[in-house]
Order: structure tokens, then sequence, then C-alpha cells
């Protein structure tokens, strides 16, 4: 599905991901994992197109995808979340939604000044579409709100609902569970399981909360200071020395 | 189809009211308003640069100079021309140049269009005040052509004897058009994408907007109605000379849309009224024996309350009169109506 190969990315002088690689297959829930300032977020960039990486490549569906512009990356399905909400703030949750359609909404410039007989058939068919899409992620009842004025816990759901308007085929969830509480991200893990097999997605995400990893990873990377320490199951992360030593500090000295 | 009903009562009733103003109201009532269209027309193009695409530029002096300067040439004959050019013989293009007055304004309009699309690449490059200084630039370029390209424009000397074409049912009926493309470009999915990218550019980008079409899209448009405005006012004025198209026309757009409310095009429409009527109607100021009071008359005296006014507002209402919302929105609701 996707693959990275020896991905380093330097920022002047720091680097912040030294030769990366790994390979997602479809269908997979693969887990990116690391301390802050590991370099976890800056894969997503590299990936999403928003940085171009130092060296290295990454392959998507048989495609080089590493110098792309991200909203053609959008165009060949891989969809993102951010860490630190970005809804847009002036809609509402709806309209935050139809914005991820913006790729399959098709009409011309001119059909839309003047009005034309698919103007309106390609607006209401997408406005069913995001009700869909709304109703999947129990978010209906906020539809007509202000994206900003929803709970944490929601607007990281309306992220994943815009996320889902371009219909991508693999989806980036940077820290999806951050700020839930126990409830709500039992919750999510169940909606994450459920677009899965709707939307038949290949998920990789980053996150803190190691019970909500364990649910819902079928696999793990581990990152610290850029370099990868561990691949493997979520159970044998949790035994690894050094991820361990990443985590907590190194006891035996 | 509802919509197109709703359009067309609406249309209707509008035009019904320019008609009945322009035939029972007096020549400085029909003139007052006259002027009001073509800002209407202005400020609602430039809002939708501005406010609803966030992109904080300033160059509509810039486009209303070439739509006034590109009608006037069309619609002066060639002898006119011959007559008027002092400083240097018009050049072939220029007695070249000939048209009746719809199709000259429509050529202002797509020239201007034309311009903003070569601006767009070297503009979009930059964001937030860096865009603010570039299409500041290319307002002061266009005047300076304007003054020294004399075999073009006649230089700092302007054009005059230009025929009126444009009454109050003709503005009337271009900021009626304007108003309808521009909401109908809001109320679509180039709006939304405009509103995402005023929003967060980043983000919008990430979800798929081609942020730069986007935002060409959005600079045309408005460039296209500030060059048919500025088709309007040099045919209602008569005469035009590069000095009109500084950056105070500029300034004066932007008061109306702040006022208005940044993103909001019936806040454009209501800041235009506010404005325009308003320092017409505070001319009193200006005269003497103010209030009953043994003064002698005070010019300027007007721009001083009128600054007054709107220094208030922005204390008080900071995000203009109607926010980002439109006049019809309540609750926060908007979005796709059918």
């Amino acid at each position: 599905m996707i693959e990275l190969k020896n991905i380093t990315k330097k920022f002047g002088g720091v680097t912040a991901i030294s030769d990366l690689s790994f390979r997602v297959e479809l269908g997979e829930t693969f887990g990116l994992i690391g301390p802050n300032g590991a370099g976890k977020t800056t894969a997503f960039n590299i990936i999403t197109g928003n940085y171009t990486p130092t060296s290295g490549k990454i392959i998507f569906k048989h495609e080089d995808i590493t110098t792309k512009n991200s909203n053609k990356i959008v165009r060949l399905g891989i969809a993102r979340t951010f860490q630190n909400i970005r809804l847009f703030s002036s809609m509402n949750v709806y309209e935050n939604v139809l914005i991820g359609f913006d790729n399959h909404i098709d009409y011309t410039f001119f059909e839309a000044v003047f009005r034309m007989p698919r103007f309106f058939k390609e607006e209401k068919k997408f406005e069913s579409e995001a009700w869909e899409i709304l109703k999947t992620l129990h978010l209906e009842k906020f539809a007509k709100k202000p994206a900003t004025s929803l709970s944490y816990g929601n607007q990281r759901k309306v992220e994943i609902a815009r996320a889902l308007a371009t219909s991508p085929d693999l989806l980036l969830l940077d820290e999806p569970a951050a700020g839930m509480n126990p409830k709500e991200s039992e919750e999510l893990a169940k909606i994450l399981d459920e677009i899965k097999k709707d939307f038949d997605l290949t998920i990789i995400l980053i996150e803190h909360d190691m019970q909500f990893v364990q649910k819902v990873c079928d696999r793990v990377l581990v990152l610290d200071y850029g370099k990868t320490i561990f691949e493997g199951t979520p159970n044998d992360m949790l035994k690894d020395k050094e991820v361990i030593k990443a985590y907590l500090g190194d006891f035996s000295a | 189809m509802k919509y197109f009903i709703k359009m067309f009562i609406l249309v209707s009733l509008v035009i019904g009211a320019i008609y009945y103003a322009g035939n029972y109201l007096d020549s400085y009532s029909v003139m007052v308003l006259s002027n009001l269209g073509i800002f209407i027309i202005l400020a609602v193009s430039y809002n939708l640069i501005n406010g609803v695409t966030g992109q904080f530029s300033l160059e509509p002096n810039g486009f209303v100079a070439i739509g006034a300067y590109v009608t006037a040439l069309l619609l002066l004959n060639s002898e006119a021309k011959i007559d008027q050019f002092m400083l240097e013989d018009p050049s072939p293009l220029i007695l070249w140049m000939n048209s009746s007055f719809v199709p000259a304004l429509l050529v202002s309009g797509v020239v201007a269009s034309l311009v903003a699309l070569t601006l767009a690449f070297p503009v979009f490059r930059v964001r937030g005040d860096y865009l603010a200084i570039v299409t500041l630039g290319f307002g002061f370029i266009i005047r300076i052509v304007a003054i020294n390209q004399t075999e073009y424009t006649n230089g700092s000397m302007g054009l005059s004897a230009i025929p009126q074409y444009a009454n109050l049912m003709w503005i009337g009926i271009f900021a009626i058009i304007c108003t309808i493309v521009i909401l109908n470009i809001v109320y679509s999915k180039f709006g939304r994408a405009m509103k995402a990218i005023r929003d967060d550019e980043d983000a919008a980008n990430a979800m798929g907007v081609n942020t730069f079409k986007i935002k060409t899209y959005a600079f045309m448009t408005s460039a296209f109605f500030e060059g048919v405005g500025g088709g309007l006012l040099a045919s209602l004025l008569t005469t035009i000379s590069p000095e009109q198209f500084s950056f105070m026309l500029t300034f004066q757009l932007l008061i109306i849309i702040v006022l208005g409310g940044l993103g909001s095009t019936s806040g454009a429409i209501v800041g235009a009224v506010v404005v325009v009527i308003g320092s017409e109607w505070l001319r009193f100021l200006d005269e003497p024996n103010l209030f009953g009071f043994e003064t002698e008359a005070h010019p300027g005296l007007r721009m001083v309350v009128f600054s007054a006014i709107l220094i208030l507002i922005m204390l008080f209402a900071r995000r203009g009169i109607f926010g980002d919302k439109e006049i019809f929105e309540r609750d926060g609701r908007r979005g796709s109506k059918s």
C-alpha cells in the first residue's frame, strides 16, 4: 500500500528523522509511537507533501509521491487529521465536511456563476453524502453548529469526518484520542473499526494512549529522536527494553 | 427552479426602485446614487478577495484605473483623441480602439482580469503582510504608468469629454449582476474553498483544495468587476486623470468593507451606503453658520466627524456591522441553499 524507503529529514543542523523505512499493507492499522519530538508528525508531514524529505523515497500504490504537492497527494487517496486541530473556524461542522468533497464535486466555475443545472445536481448529491459521513461519526446533531464551538473530542471527530470526505484509501490520524476521556476514546476505537470496514481504509496513526494503541493497531513502529527503535506488534512493544528506555529512562546505570 | 423565481422577483423589485429613483429624484440625488452604485460594485468585488478569501490585497485602485482608461479610450472617437493628446501623439493602437458602451465595459473587465491573472503568479507566492505590500506596489505602478505613458494615456492631463453613457439604470444593472455573480460564487464549492483558505490555508491544501487556483479565481473575478466599475466611473464622470486612482480610493474601499464586516457581501453593500451617503449627508458641517452659530466655513470638518464615527464603530464593533455573516443568515447557519 505505502512504503517509505530510507527517509531522512534535516532542518538545518537538526535531524528530525533519520533513515526511516516501513511498509504498511492494505487494510492494516499501523501505529507510529514515540516520545515528544521523536519525529512522528514530521513523518506525517512528509507523507502528505507538506515537507519534502532530505533523502529517501515514498511509494504509494506503486507511484513515487516524494515530491508531490499536498493537494495532489489528497487526490491520490491520502487524507490526514491534524494534531493541533485545524478546523475551519468560520464554518459549521457540515461545511467543514463539505470542504473534504472539494475534489469530487464536479462543476466548473462558470457553471457555479450562472447556476447551471449541474450545480444544483452536484450540490444535492454531496449534501446527502456529507450527512452520511456525519451519521457514521455520530455528529449529525452538531451539523449546524460552528465547528470550533464543539468539545475537543468532537472536534477531533469532525477532523476525521472531513478527512473521510476526500474518500481516501489511506488515512493518517495524528493523535486522534488526545483530549478524550476513556469512554470517548473507547467509542472512537469502535468508530475507527466501523469506518475501516465501511470505507476500505488503511490507517496510520500517531498516539500516546497505549491502551488505545493496543486496542486498534495491528503493528507499531517506535521512533526516538528520529531513529527507529522498534517495529512489531503492540504487545511485544510493551516488553521491549529499548522502548521502555526511551519512555522511562535507563534504570540499569 | 425556486432559486430563479426568487431571484427574478428580487431583481425586478430593485430595478423598479432604480427606475423610480432615476425618474423622480433631483439630479443631485441621482448623481449620489450613481456614485453609490459604483462603490457597491467596487466594494462587493473587493470583498471577495479581501474578505471572503482573506488575502489582504491593496490593489483595487490599479484595476479601477485600468478599467477607467480602457473604457474611456474605447468610447472616445479618434478625432477627440487627436484633439486631447497634447503631450504626445496617440499611438496607433489607441486611435484604433473604438467600441460602444457595453462591449467597452466588458473589455475593461476582461483586460483587468487578465492583468490579475499575470499578477497572481508573483503575488500569491507570498502571504499576509507581504501580499499587502506587493499589491500596494502594483497600484502605484499603474498610476505611474498612467502618468508617464503619455502616448497611451495623455499623462497627467487625463482624458475628458468621455461620452456619458453611464446612468443610474446601467450602474444599477451592473451592480445587481455583480452582486448576484459574487454571491453565486460564495455559495458554491469555490466560495467554500475561499473561506477555507481564509481560515487556514495549509489545512485547506491538505484537504485537496488547489489553493493557488482558488485564489486566482477570486482575484480575477474581483479584478473583472473592479474594471467594469472603473469603466462606469469614467463614463459617469466624463473626465479621468491619474490622480483619481491614488491609494485613497483603495483606502476608501477598505473602510467600506471593514465597516460592513470583512467577508460579508451584504456588509459591503451596507458599508458602501453608510460611507457614500454618510459623507454626502455630513456636508452641512462644512458650511458656514453651523447649528445657528455665526461661524466661518470650515472645509474638512465633515471628514473629521466622519473619521471619528469610523473610529467609534471600529472600537465598539470590531468585526464590522455584520461580522462575516450575511444579512439573511441567522444563528450561524450558512451554507448550500438551493
